[in-house]
């Protein structure tokens, strides 16, 4: 029986009601009293010297405060990088200045070059028009194998080339993987694209500024997954405001896939202006302005080599990628192709050999940094496509190679730096292949070829490093912040609890979720439980919400709190039972001392915290409420299997994808209904990856995909129902939940196998067709077959 | 500036408004109904569907002024008299059809313009009339259902989980 209350059970969310009748409080919701509106004008060229901005026409415009541009921030911080890169040779990454407004040069279209401040929107954008820029337009560098060319234009004349670092991983295993390939009885090769997407959260950026003379408080509303961060640097290494006063919150967020982590300029301009001005300034996000400020995701190039035996058995493994990073370092940019990728190269499989290298390019495009799977959607997709067209090679079932490979025994230590604490790939593999029907394929072909389509279908295996993360082993990596996570459990004197999250919910259900563990651990209802998050004034410092992180790190601390509450609780119900602490048991929201038929209610004992009448003052100190701060020891290790049936239309090169099964090992379950609401998303986000999306610049660097007209967001109509099940649990060892993350896996397991499933399809229609690079849209296919 | 006067959500109301104030800025800004969402300037997303005159319009594509005299109901008209959930919104809830919750009140007005049009629509014409409201969270999967459900309709044909 599903159980209808605490741990495992689908509770419905409670945040819904606000959001379905329209009482979300969202950033864009709130107007400060006095606000003034802020308009950036932003290049509308790739590349160009800055020679002079004449803002006096525009200056004289009605409603017109202050026209602020990059000569207001000599001397103001630029944005930071969150993560430092060590090249192969030993040195670091080559780190270029990013100032909040343009200095010198532009470096890609949307570049903010001035921003004026008005007592309406529409004056600030109309004065806007009237700003005179002279740029002097310079050769842009949009592909990155141009962009390393000798002699190429370079985005930052201060730097020795557009090269930001060159990384190999691990170093000490290049040569044995060359000579590993180079003896190898087959080897597999394959150079493919994944494409640069645009993360596309429906709610715009909002920042509103806000300063309080009296008491020198800045306060910052902004859409973030990780209002603290943001604090942290901002205050820190752009604008020199310490924290105590500067205050950041992220109210109701409308969606984040990762484009919401990052610091950006907007938000310490009106942080920086508001102060200037005193009075609040606010900026919203245009759609179009979002295409071309908003940080960017994937966008790598990459050639892999699979080395294997004669029996299949994978020997080495290779991967040569070229990463955009875009025009500047967003804050955890450099991360992504590095650390976030290189370490799940081994994927599910046992392969003893492996090297991957990455060199990080500077365009004059968008910067590009994590979107929703940050670096294993990249690696899932490499691997996972070569070992299906290894598999076409060397004429072995597709799910016969793979559980060939399988890791089966753990804890498993890869070759590329990290242990797989938990796993059971085969039992994922076989779900997935019984709820896609997969033996039923050849009837189903069958009904396709009546219809004159083509049928195929794609398999691949994923695994991802979630639940980031262990704070030593990163600071060793070159990140350059902690990544625990932070509760405070408060209770109230009549038993209610109330926990303020250093998480932050933009589409999750934590206020649901969280509650639900505090419900399990007490023996209370879930309704007792209020969860408080998104604002650094009355939240511990914290990490924030990304890479699946919310439940294995976040809600581990809330336990460890809880934890001590409930310890200090039996403290007291031991005093009132006038027992011994370990003799008192907590369960259904009583205490009882064992053996005997003593109990005192929960809210008894809460209440004792507070009007400690008869209480032991002398041994423990009023009060209920306890902070806990966790930091993984290691990563958790989702995985599964997922599976896409297509049909191909040879007419027209129409892919349609007629079902997508997903089989995924979360390790236990807190929420299920909105688990698998976690993989629609991603899934969602996966398939349009892998047929619809694409960022595409011209020669110029001009954006060409920067409207909904343009970029192919996925639709209803272009999407199937989803199967799919989480019942294979092989929970975390290592955290107290033995939950293992689910945001992101949809996103990071699906693209192959639509891939995988395209190409089979076309295989069967007689094509010898063995890949085409995403999204495959009907074009794309078409050209493949007949061109 | 015009004076603009309309019925939203069934009480009379008026404003200043400028030429080219849209009906999506007058809810937002003017009446300070901030359940209306924009989530893009080109009348794509459909985050800001309000019924105009019974009809769903996107509210990007309107003039206030065009509205002049019209019965305008928002997300925010949609609960039932006595404060709760109404039919379709209740089904968004119980189906988990939303997330982050920023395209739910262009989703539930677009469902309930379906709705009234077809009671009963397949899961393909639920979809195909979606067309026009995206929404980056769901995948679309529970929205679809939580649609059929409001409808009476069994949920059973979309994909068993």
């Amino acid at each position: 029986m599903p159980k209808d209350s605490g741990i495992g059970a689908s509770t419905k969310r409670r945040e819904d009601v606000r959001f379905l009748t329209g009482r979300g409080r969202y950033t864009d919701d709130i107007n400060l009293r006095g606000q003034a509106y802020v308009h950036f004008l932003r290049s509308d060229v790739a590349h160009g010297t800055l020679k002079g901005v004449d803002t006096s026409a525009a200056e004289a415009m009605p409603g017109v405060i202050r026209i602020f541009t990059g000569a207001d921030f000599e001397g103001v911080g630029g944005l930071p990088c969150g993560w430092q890169i060590t090249d192969r040779q030993g040195n670091p990454m080559q780190e270029p200045p990013h100032p909040v407004l343009a200095q010198g040069k532009v470096r890609h279209v949307g570049d903010p070059i001035a921003a004026v401040v008005a007592d309406s929107f529409e004056e600030a954008r109309d004065a806007a028009e009237a700003i005179e820029v002279d740029i002097e337009e310079l050769p842009a560098v949009v592909d990155m194998k141009a962009a390393l060319a000798d002699g190429a234009p370079k985005v930052h004349d201060d730097l020795s080339s557009n090269l930001c670092y060159d990384w190999g991983f691990v170093e000490d295993n290049r040569q044995a993987v060359d000579d590993a390939i180079k003896g190898a009885h087959h080897v597999t090769t394959l150079e493919l694209v994944n494409q640069r997407l645009a993360p596309n959260a429906m709610e715009p950026r909002v920042a509103i500024g806000d300063y309080a003379g009296h008491n020198d408080e800045s306060t910052l509303y902004t859409t973030s997954q990780n209002p603290h961060v943001i604090r942290l640097l901002m205050g820190a290494f752009v604008l020199g405001i310490p924290e105590h006063k500067l205050r950041v919150i992220a109210p109701d967020v409308g969606g984040g896939f990762g484009s919401k982590i990052f610091h950006y300029a907007e938000e310490a301009f009106c942080t920086f202006a508001a102060k200037q001005l005193k009075r609040p300034v606010k900026w919203t996000s245009t759609r179009t302005e979002a295409f071309m400020s908003d940080a960017q995701g994937r966008d790598h190039v990459t050639k892999v080599e699979l080395a294997l035996d004669a029996e299949g058995n994978f020997l080495a493994y290779r991967t040569d990628t070229l990463a955009n990073m875009g025009a500047y370092l967003s804050t955890f940019s450099t991360s992504v192709p590095t650390w976030l990728h290189g370490t799940l190269a081994a994927g599910n499989y046992k392969t003893p050999l492996i090297y991957v290298n990455v060199k990080a390019v500077f365009t004059n495009t968008v910067p590009v940094d994590a979107y929703r799977g940050a670096g294993r959607p990249e690696a899932t997709y490499q691997l996972e496509r070569v070992i299906d067209k290894a598999a076409r090679e060397m004429g072995i079932d597709p799910v016969e190679l793979r559980r060939r490979n399988f890791i089966t025994e753990f804890p498993y230590a890869t070759p590329v730096a990290v242990e797989y604490d938990t796993g059971d790939y085969a039992a994922t593999l076989d779900k997935a292949l019984e709820i896609a029907d997969w033996d039923s394929f050849d009837k189903r072909a069958e009904e396709s070829a009546k219809k004159g389509l083509w049928r195929g279908r794609g398999i691949n295996t994923y695994i991802e490093a979630c639940g980031i993360a262990p704070s030593a082993l990163v600071g060793q990596l070159g990140a350059r912040a902690g990544l625990y996570e932070s509760a405070t459990v408060r209770v109230n004197a009549t038993g209610g609890l109330v926990v303020m999250t250093g998480s932050h919910s933009h589409g999750q259900g934590h206020e649901t979720a969280f509650p639900q563990v505090i419900a399990e651990m007490i023996g209370i209802d879930a309704n007792m439980v209020e969860i408080v998050h998104g604002d650094t004034a009355n939240t511990p410092m914290g990490m924030g919400t990304y890479g699946s992180r919310s439940i294995a790190v976040g809600g581990s601390a809330m336990v460890r709190a809880t934890e001590k509450i409930i310890a200090k609780a039996k403290k007291i119900a031991a005093h009132l039972m006038e027992a011994s602490d370990a003799d008192i048991e907590l369960k259904d929201g009583a205490f009882t001392v064992a053996g005997t038929d003593k109990s005192v209610a929960w809210g008894d004992v809460t209440l004792a915290a507070y009007v400690p009448h008869n209480y032991p003052l002398e041994d423990i100190e009023p009060g209920l409420e306890e902070t806990a701060f966790y930091d993984p020891s290691n990563f958790t290790y989702p995985a599964g299997a997922y599976i896409c049936e297509v049909e191909v239309d040879p007419e027209t090169g129409k892919v349609t994808v007629d079902r997508f099964a997903a089989a995924d090992d979360f390790g236990n379950v807190i929420n299920p209904m909105i688990v698998e609401g976690q993989v629609h998303g991603g899934l969602a986000q996966g398939l349009g990856q892998a047929l619809l999306e694409n960022c595409v610049y011209d020669e110029n660097g001009q954006l060409l995909s920067a409207t909904y007209m343009d970029y192919a967001m996925p639709r209803a109509d272009d999407l199937p129902s989803y199967r799919v099940d989480h019942s294979c649990q092989t929970p975390c060892t290592h955290n107290p939940l033995g939950v293992k993350g689910c945001g992101e896996a949809g996103a990071i397991g699906s693209p192959p196998a639509v891939v995988n499933a395209v190409v089979d399809a076309l295989q069967r229609g007689g094509k010898d067709i063995t890949h085409i690079d995403m999204p495959l849209s009907p074009g794309r296919v078409w050209a493949a077959m007949n061109v | 500036m015009t004076n603009v006067s309309m019925t939203v959500n069934g009480k009379s109301v008026s404003g200043e408004v400028e030429g080219r104030t849209l009906l999506v800025e007058f809810l937002r800004e003017g009446l300070g109904l901030t359940g209306t969402h924009v989530g893009c300037d080109t009348s794509q997303c459909g985050a800001c569907v309000v019924h105009v005159d019974g009809k769903a319009v996107k509210a990007c594509t309107m003039f206030a002024a065009e509205a002049e005299g019209a019965e305008v109901k928002t997300i925010e008209g949609m609960a039932i008299a006595d404060g709760s959930l109404g039919t379709i919104q209740q089904a968004f809830q119980d189906y988990h059809g939303l997330q982050c919750g920023f395209c739910t009140p262009g989703m539930v007005m677009s469902a309930a313009a379906l709705l009234a049009d077809n009671p009963r629509p397949s899961e393909a014409e639920v979809r195909s009339y979606l067309e026009g409201n995206l929404c980056r969270c769901t995948g679309y999967h529970n929205i679809v259902k939580a649609i059929m459900a409001a409808s009476g309709q069994s949920v059973e044909p979309v994909a068993a989980e």
